[in-house]
C-alpha cells in the first residue's frame, strides 16, 4: 500500500487527562497495561502497510520521543520513509501560518517527499481497530476526494466539547460537522485525502488566516468536494476525560472487550522493555484483571490492570485500579478506585480509596 | 579485511542435539529449548555476555539450526548488533580443501580460527549454551590475569553423590589444576566443570593445531584438549563459583530447575534490574486473569489467558487455560491451548499443543512426562 502516507497529528488535541497529562501529551498517556494511545492508530497504521508515518507534535513531547524512537518497535525504521516526528520549528519569517496549519506548512517536505498520493490523517485518543486498509480501498473506489471515518452510535455518550457529530446525506456523503449531541454518527478524527488537495486547502486555508484544515479547510467546501464516509462498528474507546480513562481501562477487564481489541487482528506493537514474566508468589491472588509482565504479586488483586514491573506486597489489596508501569504498593496499603501513574511507591498500610465513576489519581513519581 | 581488536571473544557451543532432553528436542537445537517462562537456554550465557561486557560472540551452530538461527538474529534483543564484533553465527562450512560437521568441541572452536584471529583476542572464553545461570565473566577474566594463568576453568560444588555426572577438578590450596576426570565413577571431589573455560589465545591456538592433526582425538576439550594441557606445563586454574547454576540436559534436572524459580526464595532472582536475561519480546498484551481463575505460586509470560487453576506452573506467551481445568506444577510452552475440566499434573507441554476438553494426566515428580502435539490424550487420561 504504498500510496498511503500517515499523519497522527496531536497539535489539536487537549491535555484532557488532569494528572495523567501534567508532564505529557495525551497520545503519551498509558492505557491498557502496556501500551501508550499512541500505539493503537500507529499499529492499525502499520497494519494497513503505511510506511511513511509523520507525527505532528507542539507541547509536552519529550515522553512521546522516548516511547517512539526511531520507529523500530513498529517496524518503521526503514531505510526509505518510515517514522518521522515533527515537533514545531516555526522560524520561517515569512511564515503567516497558524494553529495545526502551521504543521502542513512547516512540513511540506514531509509530503512532497513521500511516494504517497493519499493521505490518512488522524488523532490519538480513539482506540480502535479500523482496518486502515479497507478505508483506503473505499476511498480508491468511489473516487472520494476525502473519506471520513464514523461510529454510528446511538448510546454514545462523551465527556467533553470536544466531540463532534457527522450529518451524512442519503448518498452516504458528509454535509456537515456539528456539536448535536442527539446526532448518532460520531467523528473518530480520522480521514483520508487527496494529498493534491491537502496542500492547496493548507495554501487556501494560511491566505484566509485560519487554524484548522477539516473544520474550517473540508467542511465549508462539503458541497463542492466529494466527501465520503466510512462507518466503523468495531471496538471504539474514546478517551477525552480522566473518568472516560478509568471507565475504558475498567471495561477492557471483560473478556469479550479484551478479546475485541487485543486478539482480533495482528498484534498491537509497542516499546519493547525486555520484562521477565510475571511471577504470583505463595500467598497471591488475582482475579478479573489485566497484568502486564515483569510485576511481582504477593498480594492480592482484583478488577484492575497493572503496568509493567509493578511490585505488590504481601497484605496489600488492589480493587477496581490501574497501576503504571513500576509502581511499589507497600504492606497492609489498600487501593480502591485509584489510578496510579508511573513509579509511585505507597508505603506500608495506607488506604487510598476513590470514587465510582470519578478515580483517585496520583501524578508521577510520588511516595505516599 | 578491516580488523578491530577486542581484548576477549567468547565462542559458545550451541549445536548440540541434547538427545536427553527426549522430545523437548525433536525438532530443536538444545540451547533453543523454552526455559523459564519467556526465554530460551541460550538467552542465559548470552545475556551473559552482554552484562559482563563482551561484545563479540560467536555462536557455533549444528542441529535442527532454524529455529536457533531465527532466535539469535543478528544479536539485537542481547544489544549484540553491533558495527564492530557482534553476535556471528557460525555453522560448519566446507573450502576448497574440503571441510566437515564439527567433530566436536575442540574442533569447532579450531575450524573458526579465522574468525577469532580477525578480533586479535588475547583471550578466548568457551562456553556452552545448556546452562541456566548468571555469571560475570570480566571477573573470571580479572582472575585469570591476577593467576597468570594459562586457563582458567570456571568450577561449582555439587552434592557429592551427584559429581560422577560432571567434569570433576582436583586442585591444589591455591585452586591450581592438578588433575581433571570426566565423570568419575569414584569422584576424589565435588569441584565440577561448569562449562566455561578461559584460555590465553596463543596457547589454546597451539593445543587446537595439534589437537587437529591428531587422528586418535576426539577433539573434545574435556577429553583431550584439557588434559593433554594438563599433562604440558600451562598453568591451570580453577575458578570457584558460588552462585545459582544448573546443568538442563535432562528432562528431569529441566523440570527441576523450572520449578526452581517458583521456591518461596527463588536461587535466581530474575527480575534482578542489575542483571537482565534478554531475549527476543514477542510483543503480546498483556495476560488476562478471568473472573473465577486462581492463580498461585506461578510465571505467566504475557499473552496469556486464564480461566482456569493454576498452581506452581509456568506459561510461557499466548497460553490459554479453559475453565475448571487444573493445572499443577507444570510447564506449558508457547501457544499451548487447554481445553475447560483438564487436569494435568507433573507435565511439560511443548509448542502449540491442544488439549482437548476433559483430558487428565497426571505423572510422578520422578518421571516427567513431555506431552507433544502427536501425544494420544485418550490412553493417558485412562491410565490416570
Amino acid at each position: 500500500m504504498k500510496r498511503l502516507m500517515g499523519v497522527i497529528n496531536l497539535d489539536a488535541e487537549q491535555d484532557l487527562l488532569g494528572e495523567l497529562t501534567y508532564f505529557r501529551c495525551g497520545a503519551a498517556v498509558p492505557f491498557g497495561g502496556r501500551y501508550r494511545l499512541i500505539d493503537f492508530v500507529l499499529s492499525n497504521m502499520v497494519h494497513a502497510q503505511i510506511s511513511e508515518i509523520a507525527v505532528f507534535t507542539r507541547r509536552k513531547y519529550r515522553s512521546l520521543m522516548d516511547h517512539l524512537g526511531n520507529g523500530k518497535a513498529w517496524d518503521l525504521d526503514h531505510v526509505k520513509g518510515g517514522l518521522f516526528i515533527l515537533p514545531p520549528d516555526w522560524n520561517d519569517p515569512t511564515d503567516i501560518s497558524k494553529g495545526e496549519l502551521q504543521h502542513f506548512h512547516n512540513n511540506r517536505d514531509f509530503f512532497a517527499r513521500g511516494q504517497a498520493d493519499h493521505v490518512l490523517i488522524t488523532g490519538s485518543q480513539h482506540v480502535s481497530t479500523v482496518d486502515f486498509e479497507e478505508v483506503f480501498t473505499q476511498h480508491l473506489n468511489t473516487n472520494a476526494d476525502v473519506t471520513v471515518v464514523y461510529q454510528h452510535n446511538e448510546k454514545m455518550v462523551t465527556d467533553t466539547p470536544f466531540s463532534k457529530k457527522l450529518t451524512i446525506d442519503k448518498t452516504g456523503h458528509v454535509r456537515d460537522l456539528t456539536n448535536d449531541q442527539k446526532n448518532p454518527n460520531y467523528y473518530m478524527n480520522m480521514y483520508i485525502i487527496k494529498k493534491d488537495l491537502l496542500l492547496e486547502l493548507v495554501d487556501s486555508c494560511i491566505a484566509r488566516g485560519k487554524s484548522f484544515l477539516f473544520e474550517e479547510g473540508i467542511i465549508p467546501r462539503a458541497d463542492k468536494l466529494k466527501i465520503g464516509s466510512y462507518a466503523y462498528n468495531g471496538y471504539l474507546a474514546v478517551i477525552d476525560s480522566l473518568s472516560a480513562y478509568y471507565q475504558q481501562s475498567m471495561k477492557l477487564l471483560s473478556d469479550q472487550h479484551f478479546e475485541e481489541l487485543f486478539l482480533s487482528k495482528k498484534p498491537l506493537l509497542t516499546k519493547i522493555k525486555n520484562e521477565p514474566p510475571t511471577v504470583y508468589k505463595r500467598g497471591s491472588n488475582a482475579t478479573n484483571s489485566l497484568i502486564a509482565n515483569g510485576c511481582v504479586i504477593e498480594g492480592k488483586v482484583s478488577n484492575s490492570i497493572l503496568f509493567r514491573g509493578v511490585k505488590v506486597e504481601r497484605g496489600a489489596v488492589i480493587e477496581n485500579s490501574v497501576i503504571m508501569q513500576r509502581c511499589v504498593i507497600k504492606k497492609g496499603t489498600v487501593l480502591k478506585n485509584v489510578v496510579l501513574d508511573k513509579d509511585i511507591t505507597l508505603t506500608p498500610n495506607k488506604t487510598l480509596i476513590g470514587a465510582d465513576k470519578q478515580p483517585y489519581v496520583v501524578a508521577k513519581r510520588k511516595v505516599i | 579485511m578491516n580488523s578491530s581488536k577486542k581484548e576477549c571473544v567468547a565462542m559458545l557451543l550451541a549445536g548440540g542435539e541434547g538427545k536427553r532432553l527426549g522430545s523437548l528436542t525433536k525438532k530443536l537445537a538444545k540451547p533453543a529449548v523454552y526455559f523459564g517462562g519467556k526465554y530460551r537456554i541460550i538467552d542465559f550465557p548470552l545475556s551473559n555476555c552482554t552484562n559482563s561486557g563482551i561484545d563479540t560472540v560467536g555462536v557455533l551452530t549444528q542441529y535442527e539450526p532454524l529455529a536457533l538461527n531465527t532466535h539469535l538474529g543478528i544479536g539485537t534483543p542481547w544489544g549484540l548488533d553491533h558495527r564492530q564484533g557482534g553476535l556471528t553465527a557460525l555453522p560448519p562450512f566446507v573450502e576448497k580443501a574440503g571441510g566437515s560437521w564439527y567433530l566436536g568441541t575442540a574442533d569447532a572452536i579450531y575450524q573458526n580460527t579465522c574468525f577469532i584471529e580477525q578480533y586479535e583476542p588475547e583471550y578466548v572464553l568457551v562456553l556452552s549454551g545448556d546452562h541456566i545461570y548468571k555469571m560475570d565473566y570480566d571477573k573470571m577474566l580479572q582472575y585469570h590475569k591476577e593467576k597468570q594463568a594459562d586457563v582458567t576453568i570456571s568450577v561449582i560444588e555439587v552434592p557429592m553423590d551427584e559429581a560422577s555426572r560432571f567434569g570433576i577438578m582436583n586442585t591444589d590450596e591455591d585452586y591450581t589444576i592438578t588433575e581433571f576426570e570426566e565423570k568419575p565413577k569414584h569422584p576424589k571431589n565435588n569441584l565440577a566443570s561448569m562449562g566455561v573455560y578461559l584460555f590465553t589465545w596463543s596457547y589454546l591456538k597451539s593445543f587446537l593445531t595439534n589437537d587437529a592433526l591428531n587422528p586418535h582425538s576426539e577433539h573434545d576439550f574435556g577429553k583431550n584438549v584439557i588434559p593433554s594441557m594438563l599433562e604440558s606445563d600451562l598453568k591451570l586454574v580453577a575458578y570457584p563459583f558460588s552462585g545459582y547454576w544448573r546443568d538442563v540436559g535432562t528432562v528431569q534436572s529441566y523440570w527441576e530447575a523450572s520449578m526452581d524459580l517458583l521456591a518461596t526464595d527463588s536461587p535466581l532472582d530474575l527480575h534482578e534490574d542489575a542483571w537482565r536475561i534478554y531475549s527476543t519480546n514477542p510483543n503480546q498484551p498483556p495476560q488476562y486473569i478471568a473472573a473465577g481463575a486462581k492463580v498461585s505460586r506461578s510465571f505467566i509470560n504475557e499473552g496469556c489467558l486464564v480461566y482456569g487453576k493454576l498452581v506452581k506452573s509456568i506459561l510461557f506467551h499466548g497460553v490459554k487455560v479453559g475453565q475448571h481445568s487444573e493445572v499443577t506444577n507444570s510447564i506449558l510452552m508457547p501457544n499451548v491451548q487447554i481445553g475447560s475440566n483438564v487436569t494435568l499434573t507433573n507435565v511439560i507441554v511443548t509448542e502449540g499443543t491442544h488439549i482437548p476438553d476433559g483430558t487428565r494426566i497426571t505423572s510422578s515428580k520422578h518421571d516427567i512426562l513431555v506431552i507433544d502435539q502427536e501425544t494420544k490424550f485418550e490412553a493417558l487420561t485412562m491410565l490416570a
